[in-house]
């Protein structure tokens, strides 16, 4: 289990006050208080780390999410945001004396301009919903996490997603033109706008990927793209892990540019195929999928060039896909990966680590051995691409010390990564699963710089604590604001 | 995900289960995105997972079901999207089932629940008490006004007078037990599940089934004894009497099949459906000869869709130029996973086939659920017409009464997807259809 800061025990002694205060702000279905209801909100999508809050609130407008924070940093209460709860890395766990801010309810659509290109969103929209609500248009918002059918674009921000099709579009902060935040003291602010790169510092910038740490999302403006002309995926299948990863360097270092390139092994590829039936190669050791867009002549061409290299690599087989319901089928496999692994493990910790491509088959090699050596099964899914891997460490809760050595493995992959030249966190974020390893990639000073942007923001450390920096870092009193 | 049951509850065959189903479930919450509940009322506790927490919670401290638990459980449709989106396979219908009976057994609701649902589910199920129930019910729709009140009682009153049927069609005799040859040489012999609720409502479906059966070769057994397939008093945790209904069924047909032999159990009400092909489950703990026989049945039980798909089905008549909005009931989609087939029918019948937005979202029909959660039920129907309507289509088809009942409306008419395929083989033209062209040909 992760450690967790002591609650506060003025919090908690306050709760029955806490509470009829939130109930004073918002409708009654919209604080969930008694013991029993709160017991699901206790994790997110790394249940291995669970505490239940003190208390959910579930507002439906920035106003109310204005009045929630001001009486929360009136009465030095912490605050810990929530989207959709898929968060793999643990950035929605509850903390014991703090108000989980649900903003699911925060689910509509406020405004499309199609001559702008862009998206008027309220946090709790989901990923997917987007790209639903304009594709009648024939346009598309680009970053698809894998968790996209779910995941909410408030935690996108927070977290920077990413997802498939970044390699050619880009993560969440290349798609994004405006934020209304609220700030722990109840003001609401309005950053950017309907276009890029606004004037003055980079607000934006140093919002998307703060984890919930600096302020509230309320609203998101995003771009979006007129979808290609068309698409068509390639399966490839491979001998070996190395020999894919070996692969996957080889088309990149041609400089050819697929739209996606992911990489799945055995355990992945069976688990997958059961899920989605997409015809995935079962003899196979690892397979590519392989997307490239636009005309159906530019399409041919990339699929022979990127054809031509895997032939060098003696596949096992190659298949070009010949519909769009099979190509529907093969990124349903894909996206629902993870949850997949649920059929042939209980329980399962997903890495999330970024490599440089090049050393991508002694990576492989390396994650090889260490699941020999923990005695813990490993399956390979991962953005190949952009060297952005998700080894999915499996193990059985129901036995502790399995999930201890589980830990110690992912610890040990993702040190690897940071070895070999990478870093901690390609798409999920540092949360608090990774919050202990930021010292192996930051020295003290450059941690120190973080938790200065954090003070400036939320000096009493109110928004989602415990989080990112190590436990000791994170609960000192904050730095002097200028060194 | 880590459950927590001691070994001695593990010994419980059923907990054994429910354990199996939870350890399967990894707590992605991609589930959350497709139920209707979580949706519209954007509440972790109102969603696939937050319900399987609370259940799991509930199993493993072996107390009774608190208020909370049942709010929650009560709320879900059982329409199953959850469990075509998760990936990992978690089978949430067994789950759901196992906390509905430990809720009946355990929790003890207000009393108008409890008359409301002892009242439903002895009703429901008798066709003659049914049809009865809705004549008074049509004969007391005046006396809606007394119903003004906000309570969960009175709503729930006013949605079963909303419910009945201005017109109420004459009873048929088509499902007596008995019988209907196939025309010219019999190629198949299989029983027709005539159910309950659905012969009162619109006995059509039954007529039409049979006579696009027979037509095509089949001949059509209505079996002595079956009856209610045991759906409804299922769903709400009621076991015995589900038990009950379902081995009238099994013993009937498998009377069939020693007498004359079966190649199907037909089932033409999707919701129906889904518990006949869970019958090898249900009774899964049960002596011999009652498990194999129900195994055997489930086996060979298919929705009306999947068997004419099996055996071919050709239109004698020209296409009629007529759009249909193709409404994908759950029991079919998520619960029997069957999705393409009606809609290929449909097509090869001659008709334009639209596929309204959203369609994974349940039409808040789901059993008695219209009557017991009116706001949702409400609310999941209005979304649904409004894409219906959206898609430009002539008229509704579906293949399961609770959907054609819910989806009911001034607006478009709804008929059954199997009075669709005879009519184009052959058969009478539904009034549905009637209906749809009438504005057409007044212009
Ligand atoms: S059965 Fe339907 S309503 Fe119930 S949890 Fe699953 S998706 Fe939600
Ligand atoms: S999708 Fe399946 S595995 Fe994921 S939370 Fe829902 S039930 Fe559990």
């Amino acid at each position: 289990m992760i450690d967790l800061p002591a609650p506060n025990p003025a919090t908690l002694a306050a709760r029955e006050r806490i509470v009829a205060g939130l109930r004073a702000l918002l409708p009654e279905s919209g604080v969930i208080a008694e013991a029993l209801r709160l017991k699901p909100y206790e994790a997110d999508g790394l249940s291995a780390y669970r505490q239940v809050p003190l208390a959910v609130v579930l507002p439906e407008t920035t106003e109310q999410v204005a009045s929630v924070l001001r009486f929360c940093h009136e009465n030095g209460v912490r605050v810990v945001p929530r989207g959709a709860g898929t968060s793999l890395s643990g950035g929605a766990l509850p903390l014991a004396d703090a108000v989980v801010v649900g903003l699911m309810r925060m689910n509509r659509i406020l405004a499309i301009d199609y001559a702008d290109r862009l998206a008027v969103v309220e946090p709790g929209v989901t990923n997917i919903g987007i790209t639903e609500a304009v594709r009648g248009a024939g346009f598309f918002y680009a970053p698809d996490p894998s968790s996209q059918l779910a995941c909410m674009i408030g935690g996108n921000v927070n977290m920077n997603s990413g997802g498939a099709h970044c390699l050619k579009y880009g993560v969440t902060a290349n798609n994004l033109l405006g934020l209304k935040i609220v700030t722990i003291d109840g003001e609401i602010i309005e950053i950017g706008g309907a276009h890029l790169d606004a004037a003055g510092y980079d607000w934006l910038g140093i919002l998307t990927g703060s984890e919930g740490q600096l302020a509230i999302v309320t609203e998101v403006t995003v771009r979006i793209l007129r979808g290609p002309e068309g698409a068509r995926a390639m399966l490839v299948a491979f001998r070996g892990n190395e020999i894919a990863g070996a692969c996957v360097d080889a088309i990149i270092t041609s400089g050819i540019i697929p739209v996606a390139l992911e990489f799945m092994d055995r355990p992945a590829i069976h688990a997958c195929e059961a899920f989605a039936h997409a015809g995935y190669p079962l003899d196979a050791e690892a397979m590519l999928i392989i997307e490239v867009e636009g005309s159906i002549a530019e399409q041919d061409d990339l699929l022979a060039r990127i054809g031509a290299i895997c032939r060098r690599f003696d596949p096992i087989s190659l298949r070009i896909s010949q519909s769009a319901e099979e190509s529907a089928a093969i990124w349903k496999g894909r996206k629902g990966a993870f949850g997949a692994i649920g059929r042939i493990s209980p329980d399962y910790l997903c890495m999330d680590g970024t490599i440089p491509t090049g050393r991508l088959p002694e990576v492989l090699r390396r994650i090889g051995e260490m699941s020999e050596s923990y005695g813990l099964k490993v399956a390979n899914i991962f953005h190949a691409g952009d060297g952005n891997l998700h080894p999915l460490i499996m193990f059985d809760a129901n036995d502790p010390e399995s999930f201890h050595r589980a830990e110690a493995f992912g610890a040990d992959i993702l040190k690897l990564c940071v070895e070999v030249g990478g870093c901690l966190t390609g798409e999920h974020g540092v949360g608090v699963e990774k919050r202990d390893l930021m010292t192996v990639q930051f020295n003290s000073v450059e941690l120190d710089q973080q938790r200065r942007i954090k003070t400036a923001f939320d000096p009493d450390w109110l928004l989602n604590t415990a989080k990112v920096f190590p436990l000791t870092a994170a609960l000192a009193p904050a730095v002097p604001h200028a060194a | 995900m880590q459950t927590n049951f001691t070994p001695e509850q593990l010994r419980d065959p059923e907990i054994a289960v429910a354990n199996q189903i939870l350890r399967t479930c990894v707590h992605c919450g991609f589930c959350t995105a497709t139920c209707p509940t979580f949706v519209l009322l954007g509440d972790e506790l109102d969603s696939p997972r937050g319900r399987i927490y609370l259940i799991k919670d509930m199993l493993e401290s072996g107390r009774p079901a608190s208020e909370e638990v049942v709010r929650h459980v009560d709320r879900c449709l059982s329409c199953l999207a959850c469990m075509t989106t998760c990936p990992s396979g978690v089978d949430y219908m067994h789950l759901v089932d196992h906390a509905r009976a430990h809720i009946e057994e355990t929790y003890r609701r207000p009393w108008h629940d409890r008359a409301l649902r002892a009242l439903l589910a002895r009703v429901l199920p008798r066709p003659r008490l049914f049809r009865a129930a809705l004549i008074a019910a049509r004969l007391a729709r005046p006396l809606r006004f007394l119903l003004a009140g906000k309570g969960v009682l009175a709503r729930r009153l006013a949605a079963m007078l909303a419910m009945a049927p201005a017109r109420l069609p004459a009873p048929s005799p088509i499902e007596r037990p008995r019988a209907h040859p196939a025309a010219g040489p019999r190629r198949q012999r299989v029983a027709l599940l005539a159910g309950c609720a659905q012969q009162v409502l619109d006995p059509e479906i039954n007529a039409a089934t049979i006579r696009l059966l027979t037509r095509l070769g089949v001949e059509v057994v209505v079996a002595k004894g079956a009856g209610c397939c045991g759906a409804l008093t299922h769903h709400m945790g009621k076991h015995d009497d589900a038990m009950e209904a379902a081995r009238a069924n099994i013993a009937a047909w498998s009377h069939e099949i020693e007498a004359g032999g079966l190649d199907a159990v037909i089932i033409n009400a999707s919701g129906c459906g889904t518990t006949v092909k869970d019958y090898g489950f249900m009774f899964r703990g049960e002596p011999e000869p009652w498990r194999a026989r129900a195994a055997r049945i489930a086996a060979i039980a298919l929705d009306i869709s999947e068997f004419l798909t099996r055996i071919g089905y050709r239109p004698t008549r020209e296409p009629p130029g007529l759009t249909l909005a193709y409404h994908a009931a759950c029991s079919l989609q998520h619960g029997q996973q069957i999705t393409g087939e009606p809609k290929a029918l449909l097509r090869a019948a001659g008709f334009t086939v639209a596929e309204p937005a959203e369609g994974h979202l349940c039409c808040g029909s789901a059993g008695t659920y219209n009557l017991m959660q009116p706001d949702i039920a409400t609310r999941l129907r209005t979304r649904k017409l409004a894409n219906i309507v959206a898609t430009g289509a002539d008229l509704i088809a579906a293949g399961n009464i609770g959907c054609l009942t819910q989806l009911a409306s001034d607006t478009l008419p709804v008929v059954h997807t199997v009075q669709l395929l005879d009519w184009m083989a052959g058969g009478p033209e539904p009034a549905a259809v009637t209906k749809a062209r009438a504005p057409r040909l007044a212009h």
